[in-house]
């Protein structure tokens, strides 16, 4: 697997465009998830009040955010948890890898979970002598091909179904060779028989948490497989892993969120399987794990409380943002090299880490503004983008040509007489050069491998508009 | 922005890319403006909003600009733009920019209130529903993303155009960016690229003949890409049409 890296976001946008396999995949963003939520939220009257109301209780959760884990802590250890709070990602990865070494494990199944893609905890995992084995359709898939997600909620989305049925003939070698697999259901079946030895094997199962439930200690998690609950129940051992800010207050605001994230993340009223749950088996119960650990991860995200960036701690992770962004569904996930991708992941990429090596991250879009149009918690993307492209201008991390470029036309720009004069000059050249529209000019470069340059139509309109009135 | 007063006395900020690109726009605007029965100031000392500068991340330069903008304009009843990027400039980001300079920030929230686009301008506060120009036949129309999402300009272009007689049809996705973003076109040129691509298929696939836009910089780049495409569509700035100025060639065609 080679990794692409932020740092070289234009060169990975360019593969991407000229990638034909690639760019069929990304079809699926704009017929499945974009007109999806559309369907949803012309379904749902009152999704603008939903909206509100999720971006409220998520502001003042973050406002009380030591008291909301407090209290989790408290009922998730009074119902058999054991909660560990985690400041890094190193602190978490060692602290879920002793787990697993205190249960003897061998097999530790996981279900879908960014924040262990952020933490690197798979990798770690193997490194410590455990199987990690990934359950969720689309993660198993990448897992196999040894890739990273392409997006938070469609691991695979830039995988086609023909690279799949590859993927799983190199795989599944004990199976017949000659096997159909030119089928979704035949890759589905496999990928099921596959699997369910593996949930009864398991030894721990990781989940994340699409919530934390303060008032209960409960986590929510919501799947459209199932594989969440086969990878919590089954093994004698779960873990939870969640950052700290997927906690809400109670039950109320949880069912407030839930309406909002199936809707705006594949169209779905409700997501197939939402499970809630808290610490271990009682007395009497027929299912559920004797032992029971939450890891809440920190990770830099306090850091980002009473800071502008404290708004992008309400992200749900419903990835509309993502599936909305012009320039995500022309490069998909990869192309940005980072765990979170799209406008979110622009945004906390840098946040939760260092801005330098993803520093052309908030550049790379066009301030369209259609993510805070669909973010189902309000979160103003393209503000927090421009705040960190502020960052990279006041520390020198964009282009010297851009600086100068920009000094340039703000010194222009004080200068009426001398802007006019220039563009005067500027027109004048460019006539010279061709007629209505260029197919290159020098300084035009990057514009023209596109598009031809539209040629001033020249006179200039301030000046002959003062002339015009005659006084 | 409706139970104002109307303004008898506008300023007009033409915007740089009128300016320097298309000085007919701003021609055209005048002349609605004027047909509106409103009188029309052209202030001298205006050349651009600071954009470009805020965008790229230049907030001090930004900010330069925006102090001599708003110097050169509060003293008008009304401010009008034919430019939903360049008006969002000012109605929606000089208050943030100024969010740590209270004195500023007063100037820069008087004039946000008091500045419009253009056909905003026109049919929400004018309340004009009679244009000097006519184009019967069928125009596509691409609502820039600052025009729909900062301004919320929509139904007030395609009023005035069917007011000119014209038939509006949407391009498919028109809720997609076209791809200019002000420097983002040449910074990541290849993404742009195949989102001005995108768009000028869907303005072909129309069948109209005509592509309207109310913002400059969306137009040079769908443009852009029509003639490298081949495309014969003209492309325009919506005033031009409005005001009936069929004189000047579409956007980078031949003048004769």
């Amino acid at each position: 697997m080679t990794l692409l890296k932020s740092l070289e976001f234009a060169a990975n946008a360019r593969a991407a465009i000229a990638d034909p396999k690639l760019q069929a995949a990304l079809v699926n963003i704009r017929t499945m998830f974009q007109s999806g939520r559309a369907r949803q939220v012309a379904a749902t009257p009152e999704f603008e009040d939903l909206r509100e109301a999720g971006a409220a209780l998520k502001r003042e959760t973050l406002a009380n955010l030591d008291a909301y884990v407090a209290r989790f802590v408290a009922e998730a250890e009074a119902r058999g948890a054991q909660v560990h709070i985690c400041a890094d990602a190193r602190s978490a990865r060692e602290t879920i890898a002793a787990i697993c070494r205190a249960q003897g494990a061998k097999l530790v199944t996981k279900g879908k979970s960014m924040v262990t893609e952020e933490i690197g905890l798979n990798p770690y995992l193997v490194e410590q002598g455990f199987t990690p084995v990934e359950t969720d359709l689309g993660e198993y898939i990448i897992q196999l091909r040894n890739e990273p997600p392409s997006h938070i909620i469609a691991p695979a989305v830039h995988v086609k179904k023909e690279q799949v049925a590859e993927t799983f003939r190199a795989a599944h070698g004990n199976r017949p060779a000659d096997r159909d697999l030119s089928t979704h259901d035949a890759l589905l079946a496999e990928a099921r028989a596959e699997l369910r030895a593996r949930f009864l094997a398991a030894d721990v199962g990781i989940t994340g948490a699409n919530m934390l439930v303060a008032e209960t200690g409960q986590m929510v998690l919501v799947t459209n497989e199932g594989n969440g609950d086969l990878t919590q129940t089954l093994p004698k051992c779960h873990v939870v892993v969640a950052s700290i800010e997927k906690l809400v207050p109670n039950l109320d605001d949880a069912a407030t969120v839930l309406r909002l994230l199936g809707r705006s993340a594949t169209g779905q009223h409700a997501s197939s399987y939402t499970t809630l749950s808290v610490g271990t088996r009682r007395p009497g119960e027929t299912d559920g794990p004797e032992v029971a650990h939450v890891v809440l991860v920190d990770n830099g995200r306090t850091a980002m409380l009473g800071t502008p960036f404290e708004e992008m701690l309400r992200c749900i992770r419903c990835g509309a943002c993502i599936n909305h962004c012009p320039v995500f569904v022309n490069v998909g996930g990869h192309a940005y090299g980072a765990v979170y991708v799209g406008p979110m992941g622009s945004v906390l990429t840098p946040s939760l880490g260092d801005l330098d090596p993803a520093r052309y991250l908030p550049h790379a879009c066009t301030m369209c503004g259609r993510c805070a149009e669909v973010c189902p918690m309000k979160i103003p993307l393209p503000d927090l983008l421009r705040r960190l492209r502020f960052e990279t201008h006041e520390r020198k991390l964009t282009s010297r040509v851009s600086r100068a470029g920009l000094a340039a036309w703000t010194f222009l720009a004080e200068r009426p007489r001398l802007m006019r004069a220039a563009a005067r000059l500027g027109g004048w050249a460019m006539r010279l050069s061709g007629k209505g529209a260029l197919r290159r000019w020098p300084l035009a470069g990057e514009w023209t491998r596109a598009r031809d340059l539209p040629a001033p139509e020249g006179g200039g309109f301030v000046a002959r508009a003062n002339a015009n009135r005659g006084d | 922005m409706t139970d104002l007063p109307a303004p008898r006395r506008v300023a007009l900020f033409a915007t740089c890319l009128v300016e320097t690109m298309r000085p007919s726009v701003g021609f055209a605007t005048l002349k609605l403006l004027k047909a509106a029965g409103v009188e029309v100031v052209v202030p001298p000392g205006q050349t651009c909003c600071g954009q470009p500068q805020y965008n790229s991340g230049d907030k001090a330069g930004a900010k330069r600009l925006a102090r001599r903008v708003i110097a050169e304009f509060e003293r008008f009843e009304a401010v009008v733009i034919p430019s939903g990027s360049c008006a969002g400039m000012v109605r929606v980001h000089y208050p943030e920019l100024f969010e740590d300079e209270p004195d500023w920030a007063a100037r820069a929230r008087a004039l946000a209130e008091k500045t419009f686009e253009l056909t905003q301008f026109l049919v929400d506060v004018l309340k004009v529903s009679a244009v000097p120009g006519r184009h019967p036949g069928a125009v596509a129309y691409h609502d820039s993303c600052s025009s729909r999402r900062e301004m919320h300009v929509h139904a007030q272009p395609r009023a005035l155009l069917a007011a000119a007689g014209a038939e509006v049809r949407d391009v498919e996705h028109a809720e997609d960016c076209c791809g200019f973003g002000g420097t983002f076109c040449v910074k990541m040129a290849d993404v742009s690229g195949a989102m001005v691509d995108a768009k000028a298929q869907a303005a072909i696939a129309t069948g109209a003949d005509t592509l309207l836009a109310g913002d400059l910089g969306c137009l040079l780049n769908i443009a852009g890409r029509l003639k490298r495409l081949g495309s014969p569509i003209a492309v325009r700035h919506v005033a031009e049409v409005l005001a009936g100025e069929p004189a000047a060639p579409g956007i980078g065609e031949v003048r004769e």
